[in-house]
């Protein structure tokens, strides 16, 4: 089994950062961001409630279904797309091999 | 004016445990929250969440340990300026005045800031001139109802709040007429709720345009908000002329009026010197979730460490030839005012 993943995070500027997430850390995107100090807030601590962590999935990786809070919350937000996500609710698992997320406006 | 020992600003769970050591230390406290309740993100954002990291708690709901603090410190009778955002601090003879942006004045000797994630604000629509238009039609919580009597109204959100406005301004008859904006086909709110908007609408009540967003503004020429541009997923743009534009699109954190009051900080958190936890202002001291320093956790528990160091430096700074040791509740009890 593989300890860590490559994930690919485009930040505001349009700037791609190839990361290598562990998946034995029950991390999930947002903290990933977090440890390499990429500007994401979090400001919730992950628990889909504040939105600070959209990103917009530009791969074609499965991802599981959103959660009701996840889609509730984003109802909130803004610069919503169809391929809107909450970071904090992408696991980190061997499942996501290779995905590419672009962080959301603030 | 409130007078007091310790000004806390911020009701969170660290700022109500402060008030018990405060209190244990013969100190008393008033606190400043702009949210109407206490408990701070504890009570906005995740009541029904559980805590798992409280020591001596397996499991606590948060809206619980709001509710048992607030159970702790009563005997010290803290008292409370809730709904009001502290906005400025002045110094006068030794003490601090602080003023909320209702004109509460408060002075106290100390302040602790307990501020959290900041202040919560509604969060704002991404439309150039919103700022302009605040208060000249553009409102984003609903004061008064009888505000909008006869009035045209545009609200645009999803949730519960613009569910739950928009049926009691049209079932009350208080509005001329509505426009319910959303940005899906579906709404998440409480199903009855969903229920009643879609046979509003239905029948012609309001008018509900989904799968669009407020993207624009624009204004008589008093400044006033005179329509707005409505963006169609597929349809293009709507525009509907409207007195008033109600974003409902609940609140978020942000670090407010204290980010101008000559604090250091480091990425939008308040530095703080680990010894007690004050700031680089002498009298003001920075706990919880709001500071930074080195080997910082975001921690309820770290939260109530910090006010408990906090308030000893407190008390020797207002006591300065005061002899003062610890006491332990076991031996002594807890005594209030």
């Amino acid at each position: 089994m593989k300890d860590t993943v490559k994930v690919t995070i485009i930040d505001r500027e349009g700037l791609p950062h190839e990361l290598d997430a562990p998946t034995d850390m029950n991390m999930n995107i947002m903290e990933l961001c977090k440890s390499y100090e990429l500007p994401v807030e979090g400001t919730c601590g992950g628990m889909a409630l504040c939105a600070s962590c959209q990103v917009y999935l530009e791969s074609d990786t499965t991802l599981p279904e959103q959660s009701d809070a996840e889609l509730t919350m984003l109802d909130q937000a803004f610069h919503v797309k169809d391929n809107s996500r909450l970071g904090c609710q992408i696991r980190i698992t061997e499942s996501i091999e290779g995905i590419v997320l672009r962080l959301a406006p603030r | 004016m409130v007078d007091t020992d310790i000004l806390i600003i911020g009701a969170g769970p660290c700022g109500l445990f402060t008030v018990f050591e405060a209190g244990l230390l013969k100190l008393h406290c008033h606190l400043i929250d702009s949210l109407p309740v206490p408990g701070g993100q504890l009570t906005e954002i995740y009541p029904k969440k559980p805590i798992y990291d409280i020591p001596g708690y397996p499991i606590v709901q948060a809206g619980d340990l709001v509710a048992n603090l607030m159970k702790q410190i009563e005997v010290f009778k803290p008292g409370f300026t809730l709904g009001e955002t502290a906005q400025t601090i002045e110094e006068a003879e030794g003490k601090f005045i602080v003023t909320t942006n209702k004109g509460t004045q408060h002075r106290a000797p100390v302040i602790m800031i307990a501020g959290g994630l900041g202040v919560f604000e509604p969060r704002k629509p991404p439309i150039a001139n919103l700022e302009q238009v605040e208060d000249k039609g553009v409102e984003y919580i609903i004061r008064d109802p009888e505000f909008y009597r006869n009035k045209r109204v545009v609200i645009s959100g999803g949730g519960d709040s613009a569910l739950d406005w928009t049926i009691y301004l049209k079932e009350n008859k208080i509005v001329k007429n509505l426009v319910l904006v959303h940005r899906r086909t579906s709404f998440r709110g409480h199903l009855d709720s969903v229920q009643k908007v879609m046979d509003m609408a239905h029948a012609g009540e309001i008018e509900l345009i989904t799968e669009s967003e407020v993207t624009a503004i624009h204004t008589g020429n008093n400044g006033h908000v005179a329509s707005v541009v409505i963006k169609h997923a597929t349809q293009g743009d709507l525009v509907r002329e409207t007195d008033h534009f109600i974003p409902l699109f609940g609140l978020t954190p942000n670090l407010g009026p204290i980010a101008d009051w000559g604090l250091d900080l480091e990425k939008g958190s308040v530095k703080v010197n680990t010894f007690d936890y004050s700031t680089n202002r002498p009298g003001i001291y920075a706990i919880g979730d709001i500071n930074t320093y080195p080997g910082k956790l975001k921690l309820i528990l770290c939260g109530f460490h910090e006010g408990t160091l906090a308030v000893q430096s407190a008390f020797a700074r207002l006591y300065p030839n005061k002899k003062n040791v610890l006491k332990y509740t076991t031996v002594n009890g807890v005594s209030g005012f």
